[in-house]
Formats: structure tokens, C-alpha cells, sequence
């Protein structure tokens, strides 16, 4: 805006004093640019010049809509949060959900909500988005007729086609109007969900917006491979009703019918400016509120960001230009000067197996421009790059089917290429272009991140690593299309510093933990200290807590021995020592194997006579087994001698290995089973038993789709379908909850058992210490993918390997506790004191509680010890043992 | 080290407590001496070291459980105990925190040592 003119508008507002506290910012409107805006506030206005009210029409805080689809492809609603959540717990931040504002009052500042309530601002920001358009078909408010925008409809859409599904019992047929982007997003989504679809484009070609009719071609090949059928130049002119009066077909001008069971509608967005509009503010010719450079409406108090801002004279429907605009408001806010630098419309598709990516003037509408075409009409790529007319500049460019140089060409929009431009297009093989990114080029689009940015995180920030530079500079943490350059530009800068990224495990032992298990592996050493000798950091390291238990780890797989046995034994954790697990007081719980969570009432009673002897108190684990907790060191022997007496082994609930395979009852007893679940996990369980691993593994099998064995909260997780099992991977409980994901359909048991073996066996070989299945599976090259590349096509060459050595492991399995039980040499580690065997530690105490033993606190032990009264000590662990 | 001639100290009471033998090389054992918990720790070259068998930051007598191992401080090999409850590292001569894991550093107790005649003697604490 002028501000030296005030005829023209109101004077410019002092935006940053706050006389009396801080001042209200309020933001209409919860998505990705609210989240923005807020997160760029509380990150610069130290001072708290600012309180920050969001209302949110959605009951949720603001997620990734971008990455919508992928919510069909095993994702959840959590997993699509952005951002920090610590960000809505921040005092000056206050975000109210599922209000939606209805009124702004400009003369009063205040704007009202759906449920009455009333805000007062003294400065607004619409952030209001848009709404899917409808076109006006006949038929289009039918039941199965969706539109994809938000997390509801999306669910609502994923609601009906398993609805369908269910129903007719063949594939749902589904449409989805609309070749754009969205469109094509959405005919993956219902592919994902096991729909038939078909793209109806009323355009010539898919994606019109932002490639031309060249790749338009090329892309529709790539679609049709993917089992998607593409209508182009037609318009829909009626939907029409099934006897269900749900959408059953559709019509075309042109007089073509399709059969469907549902309709997505994906043909463009509107802007929401009701809000804006009823308040008097301007709309633009399309829609939008508004707004000069600043992102500042007519109304000095009112400011608009995102989709809903009308900006040098368009609503631009990406999240890029949003984040810019959520930027220059906060800096406004702030006092800064700055303005809209223009929007980059560059776009990648992530539609599974198809690379698509526009960017710059992708239609060659620079006068003079030059166009540089290679296409592979049978491997469906399509590459063009749109140069000045000396041919150097890079104005833009189109790439279909491989857009593997569209994260380094373009930050170079603008600038003269090096080379023959002609390099760029042609296949990777023909010899890898080498770009050196100059530092103000923008490398991350979304956070406006550039390569100086990135190299400063390395040099002046002294980050080591991509999360480092991702928590310093944010690059990578939206859309995540930049992460591989932002790596690259990382890994170059680290070198040119003379720092090779270390990986050491600690100060014995300079490699990673994959490192060394190859090292090892290939050179078959068996013992730690010729470990030591041969990759140590010197030749006569002791190790520490560290290394040493990853040296076990490793040498457990790879020349599989007792974990007492010679020099093995000072490698272990007090849990593998003993073979327990040790408890808050210093004594142990004991959890004898249940394969499976079958056991028979003679083992029940076993144990629970070893429990009630030895006055352990007992729990049923979360893994469907016994735990017996109170156990002391020189009561572990004899507890043993007693469960193994009774047909039990080690559980290994004490080892970093294979815990428990949890199971439903299955197929032999459930009504609604469809395989033997229980019989498949005992068989698992006795495969996998003792089976040592960078972390503890679970397993879950379930008989039939309900899931009741919770399976995809397990690192394996398997269900039942008619034709044979689903496997799932890399499912955690813990600090990070995952939810597994698909790596293989309808599978029989020995293909299933074999896919296992060789999952189990590459994580066991390449995954970090302490490194649980799913960030490992994220740290795999390809991610998922890459992981269902090794261990079903073989990619590696490495899967007869793993397939021995998971072999080698199952012949080679033990009972520990067996083993230790015949060898008086190992009992010698269960002494209580070297100098009094049997005289137990007397500093432990319990307390009764819900008719069992627990540890005394610190206060019922002073109580107790100077007679005071409180709770009585029970001798929970001294009882005499039944033999 | 302590020297032989300590022994005849009278000061410093001794109690045999077990032999050489008896004790895993770098692997610890608790024993009780005068009624107190002490964790020994057997080194590579036959060293024998004494700490408190009392973790101070869980309050449970685990020391001896815990991986033995070393730490190169100022150039120097220093054998290290890591407790087996939340991992923070000891110097195993001096007792000392070399890593909280978090918290505040505790140091441990220690006891003076002597293995004669293959016979391991603890004297009084330091």
C-alpha cells in the first residue's frame, strides 16, 4: 500500500506496539497456513508482542492435506500432524477447534463464531482456504458423490468404498471428474483402497495446468499402466441414480455412459471469502480477498494468507506460496518491510510409480523461448526443458515419467545452465550431471529454505546430520520432495570441511553398527576380542557399555553361541547375564516362553505354584504371557530349574530380540477366522525364539481382517485373507507409535515365512543399535519400497544369504536357560555375594498390596526402620521353596 | 596401587573375601564386608577394584551388575563401571561420575584392595 498518501487509505497501522500487554492476533481458519503463521510468530516475537487465537472449523489441529492420499495407503489421521504439537501448548497460543467463525464485526474488531462465542482482534488474518467447487451436474448431491479436501471427506469417501465393496462383492467402480493434479490423486487414492477408476478429463490431456500436450501423453501411458482408465475432451452431463438412489452411471456430451458405485469430483477449488465478502471487503474476479503485497486487505486491521488471498491479482491453490504469505504477515506483525516475493508454482505429483514434476514457464510463453524435447514413448518418459533464446537460461520445464533432476534443476530457474542443457534430459546412465547450487537458490519451496541456508546449518550451526539440518533450517519438513538434495548439499559440505559423518558407535569402535556386523560377518570372527583386535580403534580397547552389547548382538547371529559362554558373557547387559529382567529395586522378573499366548492348564498351574512359592508377584504381559516380578538374583536358578522341570523355556522378555508373537484364536474356534492364526504364530514364535536383533522384535497374527491380535502394532504383523496372509512391516508401540505397513498380499505360509526370514534378517544386519523396524524401514534406501525390493525381488542378490543365516539360526537355537541350568560354571553368576552365596540383599522390601508383594517406597522403609508404623514389610522373597 | 605395607597398617582393618579365582575377569560380584554391600570388579590384568554396591541414582545395590569397560580421559585408559539401572558411567578407580546420563553427577564410595596368595582382601573404604 501507499502509505504516503492518506486520502487513499487509512494511515499504516502500528502493528508492534503493545502498551498494555500483548496485543490479540486472531486467525480465522486452521490448515497449513494457520500453522505457519503461528509456528513463524512464537519462533521470532521473543518478546510475546502477540497472543495468537486460531479458530478451526475442522475438530482437529491443522495437518498435512497435501499428503491426503496417503492416508489410504496406511497412514492415520496422527500421522498426518504437522509440525510441533508443543506449538499448541505454547501460553500465547490458544487454537479452538471445530468453531467456525461466521461473522466479522470490522467496526468493533471482533469476529463470532458457530457456537456463539465472540473474539475480539486487533489485528485479523483470513486464512480460510477454499472449499472443493461442484460443478452443477444434475445428480451431483447423490449419495457417492465425494469431493476431496479436507481429512472428512476423505475418510467419508474410504467409509463408502469399503461400504461398496461389501456390498456388491466385485470391485468398486469408481470416477473421478477431473484430469488436474487432485484428480489424478484421487483415482490413486481409490486405487489404493482396491476401486476400479477412471479419470474424466474435460480437457485435452491430463494435468493441462502445468504440462503440456507432449507430457500430457506420456503421463496418460504411465496412468493407464497403473490400471487407471483416462477419458479426455469429455464432459460429464449427468449423474444418475442406482435402484439404491446412490450414484450408479454417468453420462457424457458426447453421448458414452460408465457404470460407476462412486464419484470423486476433483475439478478445481474456491476460494472462502464469504467472511471477507459480507464483512465489505473486495474480491477479486475469481474469487479471493484482496490483498497488496503485504498480504494487508482494504482494512489496515485485516490481513489474508493462503488460498483464500486474492494476490497480485490470482488465488494460487499451493501451499508454497501460502507459507510465503503466512511469513510476510508474521513479519509485518513484527515490524519488518516485507512483501510477497511472487508465487512458485512448481509442482511435483507423488502419485505411486508415476513422476511428474512442472515448473517454471512450463508452456514456453517467454517470447523467443526455446524448447528441448526428449521423450521414450515406450518407457512412457517425457522430459522438456524451456530455455531463453541463447538457449542457457533455464525458464522451465516438464518431466514425466522420471523426474529425477527436478529437485536440482529447479532452483536453477533463472539461471544460465552449465553444459550442454541437452545432459540434463537424457538418461541417468549416459553420466551424472554434476550442478553446483548456487547459495540463494531456493532448495525447499515450502519453508523457503535456499542452499545457503542449508550449507550455513553445516558450517556455522555445526549440524552433523539431516535431522540436525532439518530442525536448524526446516528444509524438508512439508512436503519432504527436497530431502534428497538437502542431503547431498549436506553430505557435500561436511566433506569439504574435512568431516566424514561420523557413524562411530563410541570411542572403541569407529563404525556404525552395520558396519560392523558386515565387518564381522565377512571376516567370521567369533570372539571380542579378535573384534577388537581387527576394528577397533586400537588394537587393545576394552569396549564399554556401548559397544560391547552390540558386539554380542552382532557375534549372537553371526557364530550363534550362549550368551554365558566364555568371553561372551562380559560382553551382556545385567539382563542377559542373568536372563531377567531387572527392576526398579534390583531385583528380577521372569517370563517363561508362551508361543503364541497358548498354554495348557498344566503349565498355568505350574506357574503359578513357582509364583506363589516364591512370592513373586505376577502380571499378565501386554505380549500374552506371565510375568513374575520379584525374583531375586539367587532365586533365579531355582525358579528355573522349576519351570523348565515343567516343559517352559526362556522368553527372552529380558534380550534385545524376539519378544512374543501375539495371536487371535483363529479359525479353529473363531466364527468369523479365515486362516489358523494361533497354529501360525506358535510356528513363528519357535522359529524366531532367541533370535538376537538391534532391538526387541514383536509379531502380531490375526485370523481375519477385525484384527484382534493388533497386529499392525507389531514390527511383523500378519492377517488372514481368504487366499492366504497380508503381511505387514515395521509397526512400533513405544515413543513413537506406528502403525505397520503392507508389504506383501495374499501370501501362502511358506512364501510368507520365507519373506519373514529375510525381513527379520536384513533388519538384524543393517539397522542402528537400539534402531526399532520403522525408522529403520524409513532409513532403508527406497524406504518401504526399498525394503519389498530386497526381500521379494532379491534386489541386493543377498536373499539366499539371509536365508542361510536365518537357517543357521533356527538349527542353531538353544534354551539359555536349559543350557545354564546343566553347567554348574554358569550357576556361579547367580550368587547374591561372592563371600555369602545365599544370604540375600538385604535391602530389599515389600509391601502388600492388592494381595501381592511390591517394592517398599523410601518412605515405608524409614517408617518401618524407626518404628513409626506405616506398612508392613512382607518377606515377599523369602519364603521357603517348595521342592 | 595400594602397597603391601598398608596391610600392617593398623588403621586399616582387611577381610579376606574371596580368592581371585572366584571372580570373573571384567565382569563384577557383589560381597558384603562388615555388613556392607561392595561390588569387586576383576580387570583383564588381574586388578582387583572396589565400589559401592549402592547405585546412587536409583537407590537399588546393582553396581556389580553393571558392564565393565573403559573410558580414555586426557589420554589416559580409565576402566569404567556403567550401573545396569539408568547407565551412568564411574570412574572404577576413584569412584567418580564420569557420565549422569542426565542428571546430576554422584560419585561412588570406593575400598582399598590387595590380592595376595591368590586371596582377594578388602580394607577400609577411602
Amino acid at each position: 500500500m501507499d502509505a504516503n498518501d492518506p486520502t487513499d487509505r487509512p494511515a499504516p497501522p502500528d502493528l508492534t506496539s503493545s502498551p498494555q500487554g500483548p496485543r490479540q492476533l486472531l486467525v480465522v481458519g486452521g490448515g497449513m497456513v494457520a500453522q505457519r503463521l503461528v509456528e513463524a510468530l512464537r519462533a521470532r516475537d521473543a518478546a510475546g508482542a502477540w497472543r495468537v487465537t486460531v479458530l478451526a472449523e475442522e475438530p482437529r489441529a491443522p495437518y498435512d492435506r497435501v499428503a491426503l492420499t496417503s492416508y489410504f495407503s496406511g497412514r492415520r489421521a496422527s500421522d498426518l500432524a504437522l509440525g510441533d504439537e508443543s506449538l499448541w501448548a505454547d501460553p500465547l497460543v490458544r487454537l479452538v477447534r471445530g468453531d467456525a467463525a461466521v461473522g466479522i464485526d470490522r467496526e468493533s474488531q471482533t469476529v463470532t463464531t458457530a457456537s456463539g462465542r465472540s473474539w475480539r482482534y486487533d489485528h485479523l488474518v483470513l486464512a480460510t482456504g477454499s472449499s472443493a467447487s461442484m460443478p452443477p451436474i444434475p445428480g451431483n448431491d447423490l449419495p457417492g458423490v465425494f469431493v476431496y479436501r479436507t481429512l472428512d471427506d476423505v475418510a467419508a469417501l474410504r467409509g463408502w468404498v469399503e461400504e461398496q465393496a461389501q456390498r456388491w462383492g466385485r470391485p468398486v467402480r469408481g470416477a473421478v471428474i477431473g484430469g488436474g493434479l487432485l484428480g489424478l490423486e484421487a483415482a490413486g487414492a481409490l486405487q489404493a483402497l482396491g476401486a476400479r477408476s477412471t479419470v474424466i478429463q474435460f480437457g485435452s490431456h491430463l494435468m493441462s495446468a502445468q504440462v503440456d500436450l507432449g507430457g500430457g501423453q506420456a503421463l496418460r501411458r504411465l496412468i493407464n499402466q497403473l490400471g487407471v482408465a483416462v477419458r479426455v475432451d469429455t464432459a460429464t452431463t449427468h449423474m444418475r441414480p442406482n435402484r439404491q438412489g446412490a450414484v450408479g452411471r454417468l453420462e457424457f456430451a458426447d453421448g458414452g455412459r460408465l457404470d460407476v458405485d462412486v464419484v470423486v469430483v476433483a475439478t478445481g477449488v474456491t476460494p472462502r471469502d464469504e467472511l471477507a465478502r459480507a464483512a465489505g471487503l473486495d474480491a477479486g474476479p475469481r474469487g479471493g480477498v484482496v490483498v497488496d503485497d503485504t498480504c494487508l486487505s482494504a482494512d489496515p486491521a485485516i490481513s489474508a494468507a493462503g488460498e483464500v488471498a486474492c494476490i497480485q491479482g490470482a488465488c494460487i491453490g499451493l501451499v508454497a506460496p501460502g507459507y510465503a504469505m503466512a511469513e510476510v504477515v508474521v513479519d509485518r506483525l513484527l515490524g519488518g518491510a516485507a512483501t510477497f516475493p511472487g508465487a512458485d508454482t512448481a509442482t511435483k505429483l507423488k502419485l505411486a510409480g508415476v513422476d511428474v514434476a512442472s515448473f517454471g514457464d512450463a508452456f514456453a510463453r517467454t517470447p523467443g523461448a526455446l524448447e528441448i524435447v526428449w521423450a521414450d514413448p515406450v518407457g512412457g518418459v517425457y522430459k522438456k526443458l524451456v530455455l531463453s533464446d541463447d538457449a542457457r537460461t533455464l525458464l522451465g520445464g516438464v518431466l514425466v515419467g522420471d523426474a529425477s533432476e527436478y529437485a536440482s534443476l529447479r532452483p536453477m530457474l533463472g539461471r544460465e545452465l552449465p553444459g550442454d542443457p541437452a545432459a540434463y534430459l537424457l538418461p541417468q546412465t549416459s553420466g551424472e550431471v554434476r550442478l553446483e547450487l548456487p547459495d540463494d537458490a531456493t532448495v525447499c519451496s515450502c519453508n523457503n529454505v535456499t542452499a545457503g541456508t542449508i550449507r550455513a546449518a553445516v558450517t556455522d550451526h555445526d549440524c552433523t546430520d539431516l535431522p540436525g539440518v532439518k530442525a536448524c533450517t526446516k528444509a524438508g519438513t512439508s512436503c519432504g520432495s527436497c530431502v534428497p538434495l538437502v542431503k547431498k548439499l549436506m553430505t557435500a559440505e561436511l566433506e569439504k570441511a574435512g568431516v566424514t559423518v561420523s557413524r562411530a558407535l563410541c570411542e572403541h569402535v569407529d563404525m556404525s553398527r552395520a558396519q560392523l556386523y558386515d565387518a564381522v560377518r565377512v571376516t567370521g570372527i567369533t570372539s571380542f576380542s579378535e573384534v577388537m583386535r581387527r576394528f577397533g580403534t586400537r588394537p587393545d580397547a576394552r569396549g564399554c557399555d556401548v559397544c560391547k552389547p552390540v558386539v554380542a548382538s552382532i557375534l549372537a547371529t553371526t557364530a550363534p553361541a550362549h550368551v554365558l559362554e566364555g568371553e561372551r558373557a562380559t560382553l551382556q547387559d545385567t539382563n542377559d547375564h542373568v536372563m531377567a529382567n531387572l527392576q526398579k529395586d534390583g531385583s528380577y522378573s521372569v517370563v517363561p516362553r508362551i508361543p503364541g499366548g497358548e498354554v495348557t492348564p498344566e503349565g498355568l498351574l505350574a506357574i503359578g505354584q513357582v509364583a506363589l512359592d516364591y512370592g513373586l508377584y505376577t502380571k499378565i504381559t501386554g505380549g500374552q504371557r506371565i510375568d513374575m516380578f520379584g525374583a531375586r538374583i539367587d532365586q533365579l536358578p531355582g525358579i528355573w530349574r522349576r519351570l523348565v522341570d515343567a516343559g517352559f523355556e526362556s522368553g527372552h522378555a529380558y534380550g534385545k530380540s524376539l519378544r512374543t508373537v501375539k495371536s487371535c484364536v483363529g479359525s479353529a474356534w473363531c466364527r468369523f477366522g479365515v486362516q489358523d492364526s494361533a497354529a501360525l504364530a506358535v510356528e513363528l514364535e519357535l522359529r524366531y525364539r532367541g533370535l538376537r536383533s538391534p532391538h526387541k522384535i514383536k509379531l502380531g497374527v490375526s485370523g481375519c481382517a477385525r484384527e484382534c491380535a493388533e497386529a499392525r502394532g507389531k514390527d511383523v504383523g500378519i492377517i488372514a485373507t481368504d487366499k492366504g496372509w497380508n503381511l505387514y512391516v515395521g509397526g512400533n508401540g513405544g515413543f513413537t507409535p506406528r502403525h505397520a505397513q503392507l508389504l506383501a498380499e495374499d501370501l501362502d505360509t511358506e512364501t510368507l515365512i520365507r519373506t519373514v526370514d529375510r525381513f527379520l534378517m536384513y533388519y538384524v544386519r543393517t539397522a542402528d543399535r537400539l534402531q526399532r523396524t520403522a525408522p529403520w524401514i524409513d532409513d532403508v534406501e527406497g524406504g518401504l519400497d526399498g525394503v519389498r525390493a530386497v526381500v521379494l525381488e532379491d534386489s541386493l542378490g543377498i536373499a539366499a544369504d539371509l536365508d542361510a543365516q536365518m537357517t543357521q539360526h533356527v538349527d542353531t537355537y538353544e534354551d539359555e536357560w536349559g543350557a545354564t541350568l546343566d553347567d554348574p560354571e554358569k550357576l556361579l553368576r547367580f550368587a547374591s555375594f561372592v563371600n555369602a552365596p545365599t544370604t540375600p540383599d538385604p535391602s530389599l522390601a515389600y509391601v502388600e498390596e492388592r494381595g501381592q508383594a511390591r517394592p517398599a517406597t523410601a518412605a515405608e522403609r524409614a517408617a518401618h526402620d524407626d518404628g513409626t508404623g506405616g506398612a508392613v514389610l512382607v518377606a515377599g522373597t523369602t519364603l521357603a521353596v517348595r521342592s | 596401587m595400594t602397597a603391601p605395607a598398608d596391610l600392617a597398617a593398623a588403621t586399616v582393618r582387611w577381610t579376606a573375601v574371596c580368592t581371585l579365582d572366584d571372580l570373573a575377569p571384567e565382569r563384577g560380584a557383589a560381597a558384603l564386608v562388615d555388613s556392607e554391600q561392595v561390588a569387586l570388579v576383576r580387570l583383564l590384568d588381574d586388578r582387583v577394584l572396589a565400589v559401592q554396591q549402592l547405585d546412587p541414582f536409583s537407590g537399588a545395590h546393582v553396581m556389580s551388575r553393571g558392564i565393565v569397560g573403559s573410558r580414555s580421559i586426557d589420554g589416559a585408559d580409565v576402566p569404567t563401571l556403567t550401573s545396569p539401572m539408568y547407565k551412568q558411567v564411574f570412574d572404577l578407580q576413584t569412584g567418580r561420575c564420569l557420565d549422569g546420563a542426565g542428571k546430576a553427577p554422584l560419585d561412588l564410595r570406593t575400598w582399598q584392595v590387595v590380592v595376595t596368595d591368590g586371596v582377594v582382601h578388602v580394607g577400609g573404604a577411602r
